[in-house]
């Protein structure tokens, strides 16, 4: 079926199979591998992305359910000069991230989580990124990532 | 030590690896996609146990899109060989351990959930997973045996026959009488009866791989996401395929985590690197994370019996353990070793305990094998002593602290009763440091300002050892170990001064390029910015062991400096000449080879230079090129350790419980990266506390099903689950390694969980709770405080 949307700015055309999900659109026609699968029962947050400027997990969305719309993905978040966007910027300078695998979910998460709040508490920060799994930094980096981010300290 | 240059040992410098897993350019292998590939699809088995009577895969194979399906049957006929265990454990008898085949597809018996029956090779993914539904298996369904503690009972069923009782080994360590003896005499004994909970590792990036057969140079390339890609290639080429080790290269690309569990060489990989010369065709599988569940290693499943003899002034008499540890259906790469050499040689931990016994029954049951996760041995053993010393300090009446004081090793180098011998530590230091960070004065005010607000507050204790940078391979080769533990580094010194440093140690997510970067700038004078680091490449890199036990920086670190030295002396001889000077007056300071006691120098860069451009060089005497490999084995292990302080607050009403304060005071010898290690310590943690409330692998004991064979089961630590933590680091610099480090990748796991459980002991001992199980989830905790109350 005819899918079109725009992805990282850019207009996108395709035709697919109705059984695709957003994520393997992203990953497998677009290439855009920076957007990654680690469940597969919506959990654990590595595969969000942007849709019209909301946090979504997009392996729980088909394509085709994206029609129309404006997706932002991890490769499309920084300046178009390559300076990265303040919360990539604040990831690396807290070590926010070791093997990387769950960051770009993370990092997306947590800009749409500033978005709508941009001056979270430290609570509020663990209950805005509960749908993210990270196995490697107990959260504590990335917590001060988004608060170094938010300007909190 | 100390940086002399920006960027050197000791500073921070933010990572390397962090610009491309930050905007998406990282390259994990399920990113990697090769022309032509074609996809694999393993179907399970979904019973515990059963024989497989009969596969009918002709419709499957008729299906659309399908290229090829195999079955345990053809491996046979292709005489491919089954996964080896690489380490040998010797039963108390004096017999080996018993070792079952571990078919890579089932062979007339499927052995767990999970099992790998078929596969199928598709077009697309999406293919050879409908295709699989069209197999026909009939199975002959066979009780099964789950439950450790109770699967060598008789009667129960038998997982192999050649292992009666389901028992692979039976397996002493200590001087049993000598405890005996010990205990005989005691003042008091304390006794402790747990398990330690079944864990899955969960690295978010779930197993992957990409194989390809070259016809034009008859070689194979195997792209995988693993901790250790020439382990993988050894024991793929040598003990399964048969394939000769140089025509596969084996590429362990970025990886999204590992934890212990990818450093096992797994049955799908080696399934897709034998069928890609079958097919002719690139191959890719990925595993979805319900089959990472029921495939991926899992770890610790204890359960064990402990007993602490002390005299009247709480000092440690003797300890006696029985543990029956369960291994899973098969022997995985390093399972053997996990329960016996990695946990019992630990039961010293920090102090002069005189005797020690240790029985572990090693166990097979129908579940995903077991083997090393993050901590692997040592969060069991540390569990052991720890809620033993806590337990016997309250039923003593002596301090936490006190009695740990009492019995705390302080002469070094110290030989336990357990066969280890610690170099250096001082374990008051960090003891002092954690009472302090925590602020243990002020901890009866805060549990009596929680006690207004309804909440028990609690604090518990964890002083835990780990032996670490594993591991002098004659030790370990004494002691079982099919392979040699060394490592290996090769630092190639590019004409315009750049570096490059191959190291067989592999980073999925310690920050290696960053850290070995450090160390190399620091030590040649350059600039971090010039050293690039390589690791994970059969390819490209000398052969090396890779990363567990924490060991990449004590052992591979050490590889890479002795490279250096080689650099050095050579550099030297290189200066001379240009210096027109005696090789002996020539020394290197801050990136410049000098003429002692002179003001004539050449930099670093102008010998690299000349040796690459030997137009002024002694050629005579001297090959050109700046290229130097050193392989390095250990002398002892290092021995990390640490005091942990843990507070918990429970809300005795729904039982559950929240960490609200934990201070974790390490000694990991020198620190390269500060900021890395904390990084380290925080993960650590977070996976004990995970441990300690949240995660269990439950299967049910008689069908032998995975009952959390998904996230909405097995409770994963989310960010609103833990604290932010307070870590500090003491340093004695490890003395057998000339970085003097002794690796940090484990400890916060390995501390965590008693000190987790003895705050929640702590917090509910008015109540009368003597004892509460991890994972102690709020129904648990509830639990235990109505049966006391009842």
């Amino acid at each position: 079926m005819k899918l079109s949307l725009k992805v990282n700015g850019k207009a996108v055309e395709a035709d697919v199979d109705p059984r695709t999900l957003l994520v393997q659109f992203l990953r497998d026609h677009l290439h855009l591998t920076g957007t990654h699968v680690g469940c597969d029962t919506g959990q654990c947050g590595a595969c969000t992305i942007h849709l019209d400027g909301r946090a979504v997990k997009s392996c729980n969305l088909l394509a085709l359910q994206a029609q129309g719309t404006e997706v932002t993905t991890i490769e499309g978040l920084a300046a178009p000069n390559g300076d990265m966007h303040p919360m990539q910027a604040a990831f690396k300078e807290c070590h926010g991230l070791q093997c990387g695998f769950c960051t770009p979910g993370m990092v997306m998460s947590a800009t749409a989580l500033l978005k709508d709040n941009p001056k979270p508490t430290e609570e509020q920060i663990r209950a805005g990124l509960d749908g993210n799994f990270c196995r490697c930094t107990g959260y504590h980096n990335i917590v001060k990532a988004v608060q170094t981010c938010a300007g909190g300290r | 030590m100390g940086a002399n240059i920006p960027n050197g040992i000791g500073a921070s410098p933010r990572r390397k690896e962090d610009q491309r897993f930050l905007t998406g350019a990282g390259n994990y292998t399920d990113d990697i996609n090769i022309q032509g590939q074609t996809y694999a699809y393993f179907l399970r088995s979904p019973h515990a146990h059963a024989a497989i009577k009969k596969i009918d895969t002709r419709a499957a194979a008729a299906a659309p899109g399908v290229v090829a399906i195999f079955t345990g049957a053809d491996l046979a006929e292709a005489k491919v060989g089954g996964l080896p265990c690489g380490w040998l454990i010797t039963d108390v008898s004096g017999q080996p351990m018993k070792e079952p085949p571990h078919p890579l597809l089932a062979q007339g018996k499927a052995n767990h959930v999970g099992d790998q029956v078929a596969v199928v090779i598709a077009e697309t993914y999406l293919q050879a997973k409908d295709a699989a539904e069209l197999i026909e298996v009939d199975y002959g369904v066979l009780d099964a045996v789950a439950d450790v503690a109770t699967a060598t009972q008789s009667g129960k069923p038998q997982v192999h026959d050649i292992a009666p009782n389901n028992v692979c080994y039976v397996w002493g360590h200590g001087d049993k009488a000598a405890v005996d003896k010990a205990f005989a005499g005691a003042a008091h004994v304390t006794t402790l009866e747990f398990r330690n909970n079944r864990l899955i590792p969960n690295a978010i990036e779930p197993r992957a791989a990409v194989a390809q057969y070259s016809r034009s140079e008859d070689a194979y390339t195997l792209h995988v996401a693993n901790q250790n890609p020439h382990v993988e290639r050894l024991l793929m080429t040598a003990f399964v395929l048969g394939l000769p080790e140089h025509k596969v290269r084996v590429i362990a690309p970025d990886v999204g985590g590992g934890f212990g569990s990818k450093i096992f060489l797994y049955a799908e990989e080696t399934v897709i690197t034998w069928a890609s010369k079958r097919v002719n065709r690139p191959i890719k599988w990925t595993c979805e994370r319900s089959e990472s569940f029921m495939s991926d290693a899992h770890g610790r499943d204890h359960a064990t019996k402990a007993e602490l003899a002390l005299d009247k002034d709480g000092k440690f008499l003797a300890m006696r353990v029985h543990t029956k540890a369960n291994l899973g259906a098969y022997l995985s790469t390093f399972a053997s070793s996990v329960p016996t050499i990695l946990y019992a040689t630990l039961l010293a931990g920090q102090y002069t305990t005189p005797a020690i016994y240790a029985e572990v029954t090693g166990v097979f049951t129908n579940t995903v094998p077991v083997d090393a996760y993050r901590g692997a041995g040592r969060p069991e053993a540390t569990f052991v002593v720890e809620r033993l010393v806590s337990k016997a300090a309250l039923e003593m009446g002596i301090d936490q602290a006190e009695i740990r004081r009492r019995n705390f090793i302080k002469t070094f180098p110290y030989a336990t009763p357990v066969g280890l011998t610690y170099d250096t530590g001082n374990y008051e230091a960090t003891l002092a440091a954690a009472l302090k960070i925590a602020d243990v004065a002020g901890f009866p005010a805060r549990r009596e300002e929680a006690k207004k607000r309804g909440k028990l507050r609690g604090i518990g204790y964890s002083c835990y050892i780990e032996a670490c940078g594993l591991a002098p391979s004659n030790i370990a080769g004494a002691l079982g170990a099919r392979a040699g533990l060394f490592e290996a580094g090769e630092v190639r010194v590019h004409p315009t001064g750049s570096v490059t440093v191959f190291t067989g140690s592999h980073s999925h997510g310690q920050g290696h390029e960053t850290t070995f970067a450090q160390v190399v700038a620091e030590r040649l004078g350059i600039p971090f910015e010039s050293v690039d680091v390589v690791h994970g490449d059969t390819g490209r890199i000398p052969f090396g062991m890779g990363t567990y036990g924490s060991r990449s920086l004590a052992v591979g670190g050490t590889a890479i400096m002795k490279a250096i030295d080689k650099v050095v002396a050579k550099g030297k001889k290189i200066a001379a000449h240009l210096l027109e000077a005696s090789d002996s007056d020539i020394v290197f300071e801050n990136g410049n080879f000098k003429v002692a006691g002179t003001d004539k120098q050449v930099a670093f860069g102008q010998v690299a230079f000349a040796a690459y451009v030997p137009h002024n060089y002694p050629l005579d005497k001297l090959e050109p090129g700046l290229n130097e490999t050193a392989f390095y084995d250990p002398t002892n292990f290092t021995y990390p350790a640490g005091s942990h302080i843990c507070e918990v607050e429970v809300d005795p009403e729904t039982g559950v419980t929240r960490v609200v304060n934990y201070v974790a005071s390490d000694d990991f010898g020198n620190v390269i990266n500060p900021m890395i290690v904390e990084g380290q310590v925080h993960g650590g943690l977070a996976q004990g506390i995970g441990q300690a409330l949240l995660e269990q692998a439950v299967y049910d004991a008689e069908s032998g099903q995975l009952l959390t064979g998904s996230y909405t089961d097995y409770a994963m630590p989310r960010a609103d689950d833990v604290p932010s933590f307070k870590v500090d680091t003491q340093v004695t610099p490890c003395t057998h390694n000339p970085l003097g480090v002794k690796g940090c990748g484990e400890a916060g796991a390995i501390g965590s969980p008693p000190a987790v459980i003895s705050a929640i002991i702590d917090a509910l001992k008015d109540l009368g709770v003597k004892e509460v199980s991890m994972p102690a989830t709020p129904y648990r905790v509830w639990q235990a405080i109505r049966s006391a109350r009842a």
